[in-house]
């Protein structure tokens, strides 16, 4: 008994004192400033390409390739046509309307359709409604990639990510050619929160066979404008 | 303190648990064509990058730069990030941060959770302690909900459930859902996923995720994901908490560029994954009105300390390792006792729990280098296993006849007179077993390494006595 007695009392070492006093901040950040070392300041190499040899007009030829690949459908039109095009897509599409945020741009808007600005819709309302039109910020050929920073003419993120069908107008400014180009431009928008979209959701899980459509919009199609 | 990896710590050792798995030939099939596809895909968006090797070159730069100046860039981290409206944690060990995200999700009111795929919180049993505190945590990566569903353990780090196929997907799904009808299509199987799913995504206050880097110059935090599930976990509850090890911060906003080139090249073998979200603080109007990250160490200064592996910790968790192995291709994940399997797993495991325990693990491999070569931040595991290895040696837990072997190797490789010395006694001593040049079916404690494979002869002439006679 005497003996099993002794030994529950710990005896405490000066460190094991001291680590008590410590937060868990201090004695995270005190066992890494123990352990880390290593090579001062070595420089870091940035020896891959940011920008690439390409025209104006291939840059926009693999973009549109890009999203093609990711099964995202893709229209070419000018900036006067934007309207046009837009009612023809709905036509297609057999929608009555889409949800708009509010900073769209309004002569996009081609008339005898129903769009609806988000003004404080509840998250139903996004889901149930027949999908949403935006604007991007920016655009990366290489990876078909779009950038959306949530600014008034793209809305909050729920908005391009409930409804189930996004219709995204790109303009050429708005396309880069490279991933670090398009960091660039991304590293301006900060710190609103930044969305980058390479065609719709996706999943391989199941045998690893692609399957389109999973819980963010099954269907994206571009408006490149010219 | 003490730090948990999953239930690593009471798994079978790899070889037992190896032998059991790959008797299951339905899972050797499933593992052998998952990997096949991602390796194949990946081989094709790789060689299509000119600079690769440069973007390797920078991404294992920057992560080392990192851990060099770890604790600055988590203090800057943590500065940007609170300004932005973030609260930031610091959790020692495991059950450190379980409790602290159990404590935010009682304090918020909530009884339930959605949570996108985070291997940290695998790492910690997250799940089990907020399921101990009444709390539902659902799982929205599909492979995760499938593996939850199915009462199961992921088995791949990007492709948790590649160890099951359709039909027993069906089946857990038809189950837990309580459906009457399900397609057998990888379509439909999706599409019930969602629509299990989409009621929570709206419904639930609490959001859980991990994060594949932290921006130390911005307080930012990146999610990389292809469903969409991530987006809603990160935007649609009142509260986001995210659990994050230590090790994941970069240091500038420009590093991104790099890691959002190699992770889904290697990944998942696209040019880039669906969906990136970053997220710095909180933004008034869009998204959660409350974040907070808790940062976690469970052992990972334990690893940056050994100097010879702390480069374990440059690991972005992209998979490549795995697909290229031949002993996971053969044994699936299961068999590494651990959330982290594959190669990677095979060093950062053990060296996570302090060489204390899974010390088969750096046995797991033939040393072929494959892993290494895929790596997108060059992590030369092959090496880090050696060194593992002779941990393991020099702790006492290694076979008898391994110790014995490396401290008669030590002994005799010390000196070059010694070497030649037990050339001359091995050649004498191996003619009862030398069938053609190949060693097999060695006596005493030397018989498990030949049990499964024949050793080549030593040859009549070193290449020293070869040497020195011309």
């Amino acid at each position: 008994m005497v003996v099993q007695a002794m030994s529950e009392v710990k005896v405490q070492t000066m460190s094991e004192v001291k680590v008590q006093a410590m937060s868990p901040k201090e004695v995270v950040l005190a066992n890494i400033r123990a352990a880390q070392g290593g090579p001062a300041d070595q420089s870091i190499p940035r020896l891959y390409s940011a920008s690439v040899d390409l025209s104006p007009a291939e840059v926009v030829e693999q973009f549109a390739d890009r999203l093609y690949d990711y099964n995202a459908t893709v229209h070419h039109c000018t900036v006067d046509a934007i309207p046009v095009t837009i009612a023809g897509i709905l036509e297609t599409r057999q929608k009555t309307g889409l949800l708009i945020p509010s900073g769209l741009p309004t002569d996009w808007l081609p008339a005898g359709f129903n769009f609806q600005r988000d003004e404080g819709l509840s998250y139903a309302d996004l889901d149930a409604s027949e999908g949403v039109l935006t604007a991007c910020d920016v655009a990366i050929a290489l990876t078909g990639t779009i950038v959306i920073a949530h600014s008034p003419a793209q809305g909050r993120r729920a908005l391009t990510l409930v409804p189930d069908y996004h219709l995204c107008v790109v303009r050429l400014s708005q396309l880069v050619a490279t991933v670090p180009e398009g960091m660039r431009r991304m590293a301006a928008l900060l710190p609103a929160p930044l969305t980058t979209i390479s065609g719709p959701s996706a999943t391989s899980d199941i045998e690893m066979i692609r399957v389109k459509g999973v819980h963010g919009p099954r269907i994206l199609e571009v408006i490149l404008v010219e | 303190m003490s730090v948990r990896v999953g239930e690593a710590a009471s798994a079978l050792p790899f070889p037992e648990a190896a032998k059991k798995l790959v008797a299951n030939s339905q899972l050797r099939r499933n593992v052998r064509h998952a990997t096949n596809v991602i390796r194949s895909k990946r081989g094709r968006v790789v060689e299509e990058m000119p600079d690769w090797e440069q973007l390797r070159d920078s991404g294992k730069a920057i992560k080392d730069h990192t851990l060099a100046h770890l604790d600055q860039y988590l203090i800057q981290f943590e500065a940007a990030c609170t300004k932005a409206g973030g609260q930031v944690h610091w959790a020692r060990d495991a059950d450190e941060a379980n409790r602290i995200i159990v404590d935010l999700v009682k304090r918020y009111g909530s009884d339930e959770v959605i949570k996108v795929k985070t291997m940290t919180s695998d790492e910690t049993r997250l799940n089990v302690a907020l399921e101990a505190a009444g709390i539902t945590p659902f799982e929205t990566d599909l492979a995760d909900l499938i593996v939850q569903l199915g009462d199961d353990k992921p088995s791949h780090i990007v492709v948790p459930a590649l160890h099951r196929n359709r039909m027993e997907i069906r089946e857990i799904f038809m189950g837990k859902m309580g459906l009457d009808s399900l397609g057998y299509l990888p379509e439909d199987l999706t599409a019930a996923a969602r629509k299990y799913l989409r009621e929570r995504f709206l419904r639930v206050k609490v959001g859980i995720s991990g994060a594949n880097y932290l921006i130390a110059e911005t307080g930012s935090v990146v999610v990389v994901e292809s469903e969409g599930n991530g987006r809603m976990c990160l935007t649609l509850p009142e509260v986001l908490i995210s659990i994050v090890g230590v090790e994941k911060v970069i240091p500038r906003f420009e590093d991104l560029e790099v890691y959002l080139q190699l992770l889904p090249r290697s990944a998942t073998g696209e040019r880039m994954n669906p969906y990136n979200s970053i997220w710095t603080g909180v933004t008034p109007g869009d998204g959660p009105q409350a974040f907070h990250i808790v940062l976690l160490d469970n052992g990972r200064t334990k690893v940056l300390a050994d100097p010879e592996s702390r480069e374990t910790l440059d690991c972005i968790r992209c998979g490549a390792c795995l697909n290229a192995c031949p002993v996971y291709r053969q044994t699936g994940g299961h068999a590494y006792g651990s959330v982290y399997a594959g190669p990677i797993g095979a060093i950062l495991t053990p060296q996570l729990q302090s060489m204390e325990h899974s010390q088969t693990l750096p046995y797991a491999s033939t040393l072929c280098g494959a892993c290494y070569e895929v790596c997108p931040v060059k992590i030369n595991i092959p090496e880090i296993l050696i060194h593992l290895r002779t941990k393991v040696v020099d702790s006492g837990h290694a076979p008898l006849a391994e110790r014995l072997a490396m401290k008669g190797a030590a002994f005799a490789m010390s000196k070059a007179s010694r070497l030649s010395l037990a050339h001359a006694f091995a050649r004498l001593g191996q003619w009862p077993f030398n069938d053609d040049g190949k060693l097999d079916n060695l006596p005493g404690l030397l018989a498990g390494w030949t049990e499964f494979r024949d050793l080549d002869a030593i040859p009549s002439q070193s290449f020293r006595e070869w040497w020195s006679k011309r």
